[in-house]
């Protein structure tokens, strides 16, 4: 039994729905919800390095090491925006954030 | 062989299930934890395939940064999660429908993908030409020909570092701090004043 490209890029396919799934089913809960996105931004990164493998071409890589960078700034400051937010409002859930009316 | 396919199949289960546990615990904090649980079995994935310097940073920066981040945050919010949840399970049977379809649409992409693309003449997983590491062959392209995008890597983690440092700063009214500018510009002229003092008489401020 050979693993083939497919393979991961199911297991990454498998991997973003539960990101986008955990948006739905915690629509209230900022916390969770960024958790998601960092489920959403680990399969983007199986994608590409298993692109970059399977192609022989090492860039893939270098921008999987770009995404992990931008997940790691959003997630600093996604969490800092959450704690500002909860010493104003005293509560994290998404509804209560209404104040701009967007 | 077969050993590496027991290895993806059991890396790959691991992941998609601490995945579905992500989000679908009750306590954020086991939440962060199967969190990371998901991101050290996809690390294993980096390694079955070959990109070894990659799963050693997914290691370093998740479990060693962003989880701790995460559990800090978690705790430090006194926040009730139960109440968070509630009402979310009518948003449920619609998620379900459109995870499913989402699902199969990218399985189908990707198998089409793996059959037809670029990479349907690959000759298997394996990027080493010669005798050069996953990481020493990154580095070749990461400081010469991607150098810019490795700079703009760091002015991003760097503005990052200003933006939570600027969000979460709190300047409390009412307690004292030093003023080195104040302190500095003290003169005799103002910091004291010389009164003569009759015998007997004392002084009234």
């Amino acid at each position: 039994m050979i693993i083939g490209l497919s393979h991961y890029l199911t297991v990454a396919a498998i991997l973003f729905t539960i990101g986008v799934l955990g948006i739905f089913v915690n629509r209230r809960n900022v916390i969770v919800i960024l958790m998601s996105i960092e489920l959403i931004l680990l399969a983007v990164n199986i994608n590409l390095v298993s692109f970059s493998v399977f192609l022989h071409d090492v860039v893939g890589q270098v921008y999987a090491l770009v995404v992990l960078t931008v997940a790691a700034a959003e997630a600093a400051v996604g969490l800092a925006i959450l704690v500002t937010f909860f010493r104003w409002r005293g509560s994290i859930a998404v509804d209560d954030a209404s104040v701009m009316r967007g | 062989m077969i050993l590496q396919a027991i290895a993806f199949y059991l890396l790959a289960a691991t992941t998609v299930a601490a995945g579905l546990a992500v989000i679908s615990a009750r306590n954020p904090v086991h939440s962060v934890l199967f969190l990371i649980t998901a991101f050290f079995s996809a690390a294993g994935l980096f390694v079955l395939l070959g990109a070894e310097f990659l799963a050693m940073i997914l290691v370093v920066v998740y479990v060693g940064a962003v989880a701790v981040l995460f559990l800090f945050v978690v705790m430090m919010l006194d926040v009730d999660f139960a109440e968070l949840r509630r009402g979310s399970a009518r948003y449920l049977p619609i998620g379900l429908a459109v995870a499913g379809l989402l699902t199969i649409e990218m399985i189908f992409v990707a198998v089409s993908v793996a059959a037809n693309g670029a990479a349907a003449h690959s000759t298997g997983p394996g990027l080493q030409q010669g005798s050069v590491t996953n990481a020493e062959a990154i580095g070749r392209v990461l400081y010469t020909d991607y150098v810019y995008v490795f700079q703009a890597a760091g002015v991003v983690l760097l503005i990052a570092m200003i933006g939570a440092i600027v969000l979460t700063l709190k300047h409390r009214v009412g307690i004292k701090r030093q003023d080195v500018g104040r302190q500095t510009a003290r003169t005799p002229a103002t910091g004291m004043r010389i009164v003569s003092i009759k015998s007997g008489e004392g002084i009234d401020a």
